[in-house]
């Protein structure tokens, strides 16, 4: 019996570290969510915008003003304030609009899929293209390819969003016609098919409408690509930086002198060695254009997660703020523990 | 490894071939859909009792009925009989009694009656929202509706608590918040006892030309054609009005035909988009006014020649052929033209001389003011011209720019030496004007009347207080006029404000849209004339 019983202790020993590691993330996870919630909260109260005169209007009276800075609270201690907020947020209600008095988490469920729809087009064309454009910069350094890398991440960098997604407009637009306009669809193709997960791609491929998703596409396409570019630009430039480090170590050289082919040295050696660096940048990446590219979204006037914030923002709307800023967090969150969850499939040191 | 290669460049290719698969050509907007580009982030709710943006009005103008309203082919002729067919003013001129038209329905089939008439009033004076003033003015309150507002059989009966001019009624009733609401389909989604506000702030029951069909925030407004409406099924089945924020992209999308209409081009995408086929640019003036206005607290201020000086320091050509053309254009007086009792006279312009011996006949060698300015390029560029002119006569004019809350804050605690800003009326009748810029009955600090601007001011307004309240009741329409002619006379040259500019909106359209008119300076636009 004795043997049996220390031979389940051992089975279930793994499990401790692992609960203790759950827990240590779920804490880390509330921690950062309370600072990232009380910081924003703490922001909003004391920017110099008026949330009252958003509502009642400048003409208003001062008892019509009184009485609504009194309805929203404004009168209780900041704290006090906080703590009503925090115990709504726990109970997963961002409150009300203050200007349009619609739920903040409908409005969220409405522009989040728009961004992530694009986000996730975006960051894909950044991975497909960037990560070979980096690696085979670095392995041909100095050559013409490698050049070419550096002018394209050089571009990513320097040139304003702004400019590059007006003129990508006018030429695949305005004047070759090749793509949509600003918009996520063409008016004829609105809301022809039904709305489940807010993502017109994914939703006009459930119901097998394949002209909504073409034309989906035509529109997606172009801030996709401009969005892509930018984290192209990134991408490949740590994948050159991350493959030369790896190109130089013994251990390439090692293989290279056993007769190992060079597509082995690189891609099942070197590039095996970086895929973690590699998920840190992507992640990042990701989440940059998941909280929302604000101005390929102006332009492009693609209803996302950024121009809904920025427009909060500047209507002086801050529970829309609040719990566009907390999904925001969220998103940098989760995108952190994917990116801890894959470093112990890739990396067997961190098992 | 390999499979992840694999799908990589599978992955790769497909999307190659996908973007290079041929043109995704755009069709031109179908004949009977009218498709407008516009900035419509502003709309907040769709209720008529509570909506006050712009935006948020060019819907309910289509959506809604009035009692009375404007004829969009012709605004300058004033209201006219909608809802109601016909009124008569009791002989102590506080009570109106209006005939409601027969056989106008609702968008779900009720009929329009009188006792939907007094419901819509009773509800926008009960829920007391933002723009409730323009009706509580007339002394309606949540507890006398029930005697001020009656509908009796097919009439209905407004008594007012003094007996205003009947004009100065009716124009107000012309307002967003006169709009007609569908009493039985309101009440159905009524939610603890708002009235059916929360349900009819993105839905609508109205008796329009056009029914609501979606508000998507800060993406479309989607309205279809009431086939019922009394004047006949307007041409345009669908009205789509999409929210595009940039001018480059409203423009594009016009040239290319997606559009048929851009409203917020700037003037160098105006500029460009003049010269393009199959697209024409649109003049209108509307109500909005730019104007500066000086403190009377300030001791250098209150001097009459002082206020003229300052006055004959701006140049208002120079910025209305520079950097504001084609936006505004040069107005004087505080009732924008079209407006009942509006006047053309505009007798300043820039003369640093004659403002150096009006400042040295007040005693003043020089002097140094603040300007509070919103975070606005056009002010701000405004006040930089002010700056510059200002300084020719020995005035140093120190620019505080802020957000709305930073200097509307100092502004209505009548802190600020100068304001330089903007008004737009509340409603089309000229007392939303004067009854701002020269009305002031108790210019004490503790009346805390910060809707006004003359109490802004600190202004006593020198007997046009008292001048403004009896034009409001004055019931002979031409006699009103001239009353507001002479109060505008007055106030041109001693009141501390100088009104610059009246605003111009320039609207890009395709070159077969015709009949659009956006209401001018006293309404909001009008679809159902609109023909392609």
């Amino acid at each position: 019996m004795a043997v049996t019983d220390t031979t389940e202790g051992r089975r279930r020993a793994p499990l401790v570290p692992w609960i203790k590691g759950a827990l240590l993330t779920l804490g880390s996870v509330a921690v950062t969510m309370l600072g990232l919630l009380f910081v924003t909260f703490i922001i909003g109260r004391v920017m110099p915008i008026d949330p009252v005169l958003a509502i009642v209007g400048e003409r208003a009276s001062q008892s019509t003003y009184d009485a609504v800075y009194q309805q929203l609270g404004l009168d209780k201690p900041l704290l006090v304030q906080f703590l009503y907020y925090l115990w709504d947020v726990v109970r997963g209600d961002f409150g009300m609009s203050l200007l349009n008095a619609r739920p903040v988490s409908e409005d969220i469920a409405r522009v989040f899929p728009a961004t992530l729809e694009l986000a996730t087009l975006g960051v894909f064309i950044g991975i497909v293209l960037g990560v070979p454009l980096g690696v085979i910069a670095a392995v041909r350094r100095g050559s013409w390819i490698d050049q070419i890398a550096r002018v394209v991440a050089l571009v990513g960098y320097s040139m304003p969003i702004f400019w590059l997604g007006l003129m990508g407009l006018l030429v695949f637009y305005g004047i070759l016609g090749w793509v949509g306009g600003p918009g996520r669809l063409d008016i004829f193709y609105q809301d022809i098919v039904p709305s489940r997960t807010g993502m017109i791609l994914v939703d006009s491929a459930i119901a097998g409408d394949w002209s909504v998703f073409r034309n989906a596409f035509s529109h997606i396409v172009l801030p996709a690509a401009l969005l892509g570019y930018y984290s192209l630009a990134y991408i490949s430039r740590m994948t050159r930086s991350f493959m030369l480090e790896q190109l130089s170590a013994e251990y390439v050289t090692t293989a290279r002198v056993k007769g190992m082919s060079e597509r082995a040295v690189i891609w099942r050696h070197a590039f095996r060695n970086i895929r973690v660096q590699l998920i840190t940048v992507i992640a990042l990446s990701y989440a940059n254009l998941l909280e929302g590219s604000v101005l390929t979204e102006i332009i492009f006037s693609w209803p996302g997660i950024g121009s809904y914030i920025t427009t909060a923002l500047l209507s002086a709307d801050m529970n829309a703020v609040l719990g566009g800023t907390v999904v925001v967090g969220l998103i940098f969150i989760c995108l952190n523990i994917l990116s801890d969850l894959l470093y112990r499939v890739f990396d067997p040191r961190s098992k | 490894m390999n499979a992840f290669n694999r799908l990589m460049t599978g992955a790769a290719l497909g999307l190659a071939l996908a973007v290079t698969s041929g043109p995704m050509g755009s069709a031109e907007t179908p004949a009977n859909m009218l498709v407008i580009a516009n900035r419509i982030d502003d709309i907040t709710t769709l209720d008529p009792a509570e909506s006050f943006e712009f935006a948020g009005s060019d819907v309910s103008r289509n959506v809604y009925q009035k009692l009375v309203n404007f004829d969009p082919m012709d605004l300058d002729a004033g209201y006219q009989p909608e809802v109601a067919e016909s009124w008569t003013v009791s002989d102590d001129g506080k009570t109106i009694t209006f005939t409601i038209r027969d056989g106008l329905t609702f968008h779900s089939g009720n009929p329009v009656t009188a006792a939907d008439v007094e419901f819509s009033l009773r509800r926008a004076v009960i829920l007391n929202k933002t723009p409730s003033f323009i009706l509580t003015q007339f002394g309606f309150t949540a507890d006398n509706v029930e005697q001020t507002i009656v509908a009796d059989g097919n009439t209905v009966t407004i008594t007012t608590d003094q007996p205003y001019a009947t004009s100065f009624v009716l124009n107000c009733l012309t307002a967003t918040i006169g709009g007609i609401v569908d009493m039985k389909t309101v009440m159905a989604n009524e939610a603890d006892g708002d009235m059916g506000n929360t349900w009819l702030k993105t839905n609508s029951a109205g008796s329009g030309a056009y029914k609501l069909v979606s508000w998507k925030p800060n993406e479309s407004v989607t309205l279809q054609s009431n086939p019922d409406f009394y004047l006949g099924a307007p041409a345009m089945e669908r009205v789509i009005v999409r929210h595009v924020q940039e001018s480059a992209s409203q423009r594009l999308l016009l040239e290319r035909g997606d559009i048929d209409m851009a409203r917020n081009l700037n003037p160098e995408d105006i500029a460009g988009a003049r010269g393009a086929d199959g697209v024409v640019i649109t003049d209108e003036l509307r109500g909005r006014l730019m104007y500066v206005s000086m403190n009377q607290k300030h001791p250098e201020l209150s001097k009459p020649e002082v206020r003229q000086a300052l006055k004959y320091l701006i140049d208002y050509e120079g910025m209305q052929n520079s950097f504001l053309n084609g936006q505004y254009v040069i107005h004087q007086n505080f009732l924008p033209r079209t407006f009942l009792g509006a006047v053309d006279e505009n007798p300043f312009s820039l003369n640093v001389e004659k403002a150096k011996e009006l400042l040295a006949a007040a005693g003043v060698e020089s002097m140094e003011l603040e300007v509070g300015v919103r975070e606005a390029q056009e002010r701000i560029e405004i006040a930089q011209t002010l700056q510059n002119t200002f300084a020719q006569a020995g005035i140093t004019l120190n620019i505080t720019v802020g957000t709305a809350k930073q200097i509307l804050a100092r502004y209505r605690a009548r802190e600020l030496d100068v304001y330089l800003g903007a008004w737009g009326p509340d409603y089309p009748d000229p007392h939303t004007n004067a009854g701002t810029f020269a009305y002031n009955p108790d210019n004490s600090d503790a009346a805390q009347a910060t809707g006004l601007l003359a109490w802004r001011n600190s202004w006593d307004t020198g007997g046009l207080t008292e001048k403004t309240a009896a034009a409001v009741v004055e019931n002979d329409r031409d006699k009103r006029s001239q009353m507001y002619a002479e109060i505008q006379a007055t106030f041109r040259e001693t009141a501390p404000f100088a009104v610059m500019f009246q605003k111009i909106e320039q609207t890009a359209q395709r070159d077969n849209v015709a009949n659009v008119n956006l209401g001018g300076a006293t309404t909001a636009v009008s679809y159902w004339p609109i023909t392609k």
